[in-house]
């Protein structure tokens, strides 16, 4: 496998009325072409803006911090994020090497143009295709994601097509023009289950076919399970875990990410009691000093935990948690 | 259900008229066909199926917010009986009191412009409950208590709480009226995992405590796994199955059932690939199939069904399935 994206000390704050909001504190994370990573938070934890920052889709109060460096691996060689300027430098990674998928799909086609006119709009903004070769493809591509009929499709507007037709059309416009990387926002939540699992069935045959890389962010460890090679999980703009998702979701190391599976309804034991989180996600204007799921934690070791902010530290190879439970110097305290 | 039950529907349909050509008769949707159910007081009782099958309708219905078209439902909580359908306006007031509704979204349900503690003492208020201002204040203290809401925060407004607060908020709202039956509907979707289980063990507890009954809509089998005692199943405007919960995660007899469960992401990245998959999506209520209304997707269809509409029949204690094969697939 080769190196896909490093993403190195990414920091992100909006200017808001009511202060500077830190959205993204120190994030660090790469990933290999062909690999899926899950980024798995809560609300207002961070991972959407994470992903946009990846290719600087972020509102003009973004500030970005000056150690952020975002280095994404082309065949052409590396690209550096950070340094590209204006909207014409940005088309090499904004659905040239990178494309996205949201949640909702209804909100992501323009309601007034058809499925097909704006497969073909990108086709002929980011590839060399003619008019014809993109439409082309486009059927070809709605069809590769099993929709039934394309060549009808392609003529159809947003609103004609079902939620999860309309997310299928969702995926085969975004692969249409072979990106390295896909970042998936939370593809499946407005999905029903029946739905949600033909959807994930179908990006797993497409990364295989395509070999791309997938960030697939998401609220659920379930889908989490089922999808992603690697797992990185973040509580208020920090990231406090990473691992394969067999360590993580079966030997949780940070106490927030035990808390969040802990927190978990399954079916495997339905008279086990729901245990929840204590207290509230605090609002990231009061974001607490130290480590920043102190205010909730169960598993507080000292005042250090409220004054100092955790590094990471390796749990075993390749797992790791920035937690003080595991920091070294804390044997000697 | 040996007990008498809290509310029934007796072959409920709720038919919506669609807008239609000039000739011939006016088109409808058949949003719920034939509904007979039964909720015996403190239950708490789930109702799940995917978007389209006619679920919150159902509630509406009980809820008398929807019009009910054949059927009846009846309410009789030892006090009062109705039938929903003929209620008249006085009558149907006094009902408002007896059965309330929990909204899904915490954010859109809550009126920025008032305080929390007008929020909550705006049904004592409007239902002429309490004679007093200071009678009001004292329920709301109550009620606010019981839903682990700060006494101290009744002055402030809506946004400056968090969604899982706004959602204690919403249920106190609910239960100030003292109702005897609650419609919760996805109450706690729109809830992040560590705040869901929080809002969820809240609910319980007040069920436990005021002697409640719920119906507890979702599309989310686990948590109806955990918090409720009976499960209806829904397909496209008909109730499919029906068990004591127990019954219904360990032996689920229909295929929907089946493919519902089956298609819950597991936790074990080393069970990739064992789910069951149902393909296609569930079809427009205006233009419903055939038969069973699960044929087009059912892997386990044959010609019967596609032209005989299956009925609920009992499957065991409590136990009621609507499918011609679940005899010859149980086994």
């Amino acid at each position: 496998m080769s190196r896909l994206i490093d993403v190195e000390h990414l920091t992100l704050q909006f200017d808001t009325d009511e202060g500077r909001i830190t959205a993204v504190d120190d994030v660090s994370f790469s990933l290999e072409a062909g690999e899926v990573m899950g980024l798995v938070g809560e609300s207002g934890s961070g991972k959407s803006v994470t992903a946009k920052s990846l290719m600087k889709l972020n509102p003009r109060n973004a500030v970005y911090g000056p150690d952020t460096k975002i280095t994404l691996h082309l065949d052409d060689g590396p690209v550096d994020v950070m340094s590209l300027q204006n909207d014409r430098e940005m088309k090499v990674v904004r659905g040239g090497a990178i494309s996205l998928i949201f949640q909702e799909p209804m909100a992501s086609f323009a309601p007034a143009i058809s499925i097909g006119d704006q497969m073909v709009e990108q086709l002929m903004i980011h590839t060399d295709f003619n008019k014809a070769q993109s439409k082309e493809l486009s059927i070809e591509m709605l069809d590769r994601v099993g929709i039934s009929d394309p060549s009808t499709r392609f003529g159809q507007y947003a609103f004609e097509l079902s939620g999860g037709m309309r997310q299928r059309a969702m995926i085969a416009m975004a692969l249409s023009t072979k990106p390295k990387l896909l970042i998936a926002d939370e593809p499946t939540t407005a999905l029903d289950v029946t739905i949600q699992a033909q959807v994930i069935d179908l990006m797993k045959d497409l990364v295989a076919e395509f070999g791309m890389g997938i960030i697939f962010i998401t609220h659920d460890l379930g889908v989490i399970a089922q999808t992603a090679d690697k797992v990185a999980v973040m509580y208020l703009g920090k990231l406090v875990e990473q691992g394969t998702v067999r360590d993580v979701i079966r030997k949780p190391a940070h106490p927030y990410t035990r808390g969040l599976i802990a927190a978990l309804p399954t079916l495997d034991d339905i008279d086990a009691p729901l245990t929840p989180i204590p207290g509230d996600i605090p609002s990231p204007l009061e974001r607490p000093p130290g480590c920043v799921y102190n205010t909730r934690c169960q598993e507080v070791i000292g005042p250090r935990c409220s004054a100092q902010v955790p590094a990471f530290s390796e749990v075993q190879p390749g797992h790791a948690a920035a937690c003080h439970l595991y920091d070294p110097a804390e044997g000697s305290a | 259900m040996s007990e008498k039950p809290l509310i029934t529907a007796q072959n409920l349909s709720v038919h919506y008229a669609l807008r239609g050509g000039l000739i011939g008769p006016k088109p409808f949707v058949r949003a719920v066909e034939n509904v007979s159910l039964d909720i015996a007081p403190g239950s708490f009782f789930g109702l799940v199926g995917e978007s389209g099958s006619g679920k919150t309708t159902l509630g509406r219905a009980m809820l008398r917010a929807a019009p009910i078209s054949k059927g009846d439902v009846l309410f009789d909580d030892g006090d009062v009986a109705y039938s929903l359908k003929e209620l008249g306006k006085q009558e149907l007031k006094d009902y408002r009191k007896r059965a309330q509704l929990i909204f899904q979204d915490p954010y859109a349900a809550l009126s920025p412009r008032m305080t929390v503690r007008d929020i909550i003492a705006e049904p004592l208020e409007v239902m002429g409950l309490t004679k007093s201002r200071a009678e009001t204040d004292e329920r709301v203290r109550e009620i606010a208590e019981k839903c682990r809401l700060n006494v101290e925060h009744l002055r402030r407004f809506p946004h400056a709480f968090s969604g899982g607060q706004r959602q204690r908020i919403s249920i106190a709202r609910a239960l100030v009226s003292a109702p005897k039956f609650i419609v919760a509907d996805e109450s706690v979707a729109a809830l992040d995992v560590s705040i869901q289980a929080d809002v969820l063990n809240l609910l319980k507890a007040i069920q436990e405590d005021m002697g409640l009954t719920f119906l507890f809509i979702s599309h989310d089998l686990s948590v109806v796994a955990h918090v409720c005692d009976h499960v209806a199943v829904m397909y496209l405007g008909r109730l499919v199955e029906t068990a004591p919960t127990r019954t219904l995660f360990s032996a689920p007899r229909h295929p929907y059932t089946k493919a519902l469960l089956s298609a819950i992401p597991s936790l074990d990245p080393d069970d990739r690939g064992k789910a069951q998959k149902l393909d296609g999506e569930i079809p427009s209520p205006t233009n419903p199939p055939p038969g069973c209304k699960f044929q087009t997707r059912c892997p386990m269809a044959i010609d019967r069904c596609r032209v005989e509409e299956p009925i609920l029949e009992s499957a065991g204690v409590e136990h009621n399935v609507a499918c011609h094969r679940w005899k010859e697939l149980a086994n």
